[in-house]
């Protein structure tokens, strides 16, 4: 069976999947999506309980909750997408250029690698948002910068791995230059791993986005994000429950679409389980 | 066996060094004056010029870097800017509070974490068994500072059971480390779930359980001491995914520990409490896993033995 039959076998990676399609076109239709203008005020309807006027209820500020998620989730899935384009071509640079080269080019990545897997998770992403200051432009090359390693190390292995294959021998014998041995054998060989690691690193992006947000140190108000949302109904948690938990269970079910989604990819495409199920 | 430690030891070393080099580098990158930065706008040139000084900025990069290094090998980490206390003591202030949260998070994620994901793999595809991955499903996927935050609502607000946030007694550490454990006890559940399962699918056990010996010496013996070496690993890179969550549940129930601080100093610019804050966490995190690959050692008795 072929991988895309394996997934649609899979009722968990259907439901993550039908969950990302609602998260894009929330994304994508925003403006036509939103009841109200997210970002207006109304001071005398500042904490109103969910239903009525507002399905969701309204924040400190009077603003509509509904609309601000919807329009959150622009800034998750954009964080989310650009980060991980960040983090796949950095990692596939390096590692190809690590697998390749040997030697000592390959010494220095992967010294800089291990130092760089050495600041334990949120920290290095913490660091690098101290240094450039806040802003969801330099929140998403945090976030990549955070998701290198993982795709150099991914990449150098399989580099490594094809470079000792029959095939690639051949074609190198036959005097195939590197960049097409790259394009042509030895990208469509990882392509599939790396699908599968994009898309459960989107769900930590998401994650690590609305926690940097939450601290303050992400997106920037009056931007609708989701993890500043949190933040904000932080303050009024005692009257108020439903303004932070709201988007919160937003970045969850976000999370979870891209977990389900992840883990039917590398169930379907692990060449290791072909066959067995 | 000795050897194998030393090695290891040594391989630390320049990681720690890359380590304090890319913090110092990433401070040197700022777009500007890092002094001005700190002090704001409308510093006195008096005070831009003694901080200058006092951070060595005048001096080349490299030179600051060895300096730096030099000095932490004796264990002097600077001046905090805002408080002007020795990073040391702020550090030493801080980090116990930190220890108490993430070691008892760690010992929930053990602890819960591996009783959950054995009796799913000892009973695959039963009622538990689905509850727990569907759990685990949704621990991955929660924000720990909006799980906190909920928890928050529910126990201290609505039950009024435990406090909303602080530090002093035992009832102000369950929320903060049950809302830091929530992630790990998940992934160290699906961990074991498949290690474990892996496990008894091997020869060994088949052979095992064909001479008639006992499931529960089979399970005991045979599968969780082979099981827990991957464990053992995911616990050892766990333990960074605390130290990161730490700031967050620390900032949520106001725990007065290294996360917050950290937090504070970044809102502070107070760069040199910063660089000797994730110093700290870096070199926690390079030695728990260091520990980590040793303990292979003890329990595999292959490890070592070549090396």
């Amino acid at each position: 069976m072929d991988a895309w039959g394996r997934f649609r076998r899979n009722r968990l990676a259907l439901l993550g999947l039908a969950l990302v399609a609602v998260l894009a076109t929330s994304a994508v239709l925003a403006p036509w999506l939103s009841p109200h203008d997210p970002a207006r005020q109304s001071l005398i309807e500042k904490r109103a309980k969910p239903g009525g006027k507002y399905v969701l209820g309204a924040d400190e500020f009077g603003r509509d909750i509904l609309s601000r998620v919807i329009y959150g989730s622009r800034v998750a899935l954009l964080v989310g997408l650009l980060s991980a384009a960040i983090a796949v071509a950095g990692g596939l640079v390096l590692g190809t250029l690590a697998g390749f080269a040997g030697g000592w080019l390959d010494a220095v990545v992967m010294r800089a690698i291990e130092i760089l897997l050495a600041f334990p998770y949120l920290l290095l992403a913490l660091a690098i948002v101290a240094v450039l200051g806040p802003g969801a432009l330099n929140t998403t090359i945090a976030v990549g910068i955070w998701g290198v390693p993982a795709v150099t190390r991914i990449v150098r292995g399989a580099v490594l791995t094809l470079r000792e294959t029959e095939y690639v021998g051949a074609a190198r014998a036959l005097g195939a230059p590197a960049v097409a041995l790259l394009r042509r054998h030895i990208l469509p060989n990882i392509v599939p791993g790396l699908i599968v690691y994009a898309t459960l690193f989107m769900a930590n992006a998401i994650l690590l986005e609305a926690a940097l947000s939450f601290l303050g140190l992400g997106v920037q108000p009056p931007t609708a994000s989701w993890g500043l949302m949190v933040s904000t109904g932080r303050d009024v948690l005692l009257v108020a429950p439903h303004v932070a938990t709201v988007p919160g269970l937003a970045i969850m079910v976000a999370v979870l679409a891209f977990n389900l989604v992840g883990d039917g990819l590398r169930d379907a495409l692990d060449p290791r389980l072909r066959g067995s199920g | 066996m000795l050897t194998f430690v030393v090695r290891r030891l040594l391989l630390a070393v320049p990681v720690l060094l890359g380590v304090v080099f890319v913090v110092m580098l990433t401070i040197d990158l700022l777009p500007g004056d890092a002094v001005t930065l700190m002090l704001g706008e409308h510093a006195t040139p008096d005070a831009v010029a003694r901080l200058r000084d006092h951070l060595g900025l005048d001096k080349p990069f490299l030179v600051r870097y060895l300096d730096y290094v030099g000095r932490v090998a004796r264990g002097d980490l600077g001046r905090s800017i805002q408080q002007n206390r020795p990073v040391g003591t702020e550090l030493a202030d801080a980090w116990p509070a930190t220890l108490q949260l993430t070691v008892a998070a760690l010992l929930i994620a053990t602890g819960v974490g591996i009783a959950a994901g054995v009796a799913s793999a000892v009973w695959p595809n039963s009622l538990f068994d689905a509850l727990a991955r569907l759990g685990s499903l949704f621990g991955l996927s929660m924000p720990i500072f909006w799980t906190g935050l909920v928890l928050i609502v529910v126990f201290a607000l609505w039950l009024n059971w435990l406090p909303v946030g602080g530090a002093g007694s035992l009832s102000h550490l369950v929320l903060p480390a049950v809302t830091l454990a929530l992630p790990s006890v998940a992934m160290v559940a699906r961990m074991t779930r498949s290690a474990v399962l892996e496990v008894l699918r091997e020869d060994y056990v088949r052979t095992a359980r064909a001479k008639g010996v006992a499931e529960r010496w089979v399970l005991g013996r045979h599968a969780l001491r082979n099981a827990f070496i991957p464990i053992l690993t995911l616990l050892g890179l766990q333990s960074g995914q605390l130290m990161g969550g730490a700031v967050l549940t620390e900032t949520v129930f106001a725990w007065p520990g290294l996360g917050r601080l950290m937090v504070k100093a970044i809102f502070a610019r107070d760069y040199v409490l910063l660089q000797g804050a994730v110093l700290l966490f870096a070199l926690a995190f390079v030695v728990i896993n260091l520990l980590v690959d040793l303990s292979y050692g003890l329990l595999d008795p292959r490890v070592g033995r070549q090396g």
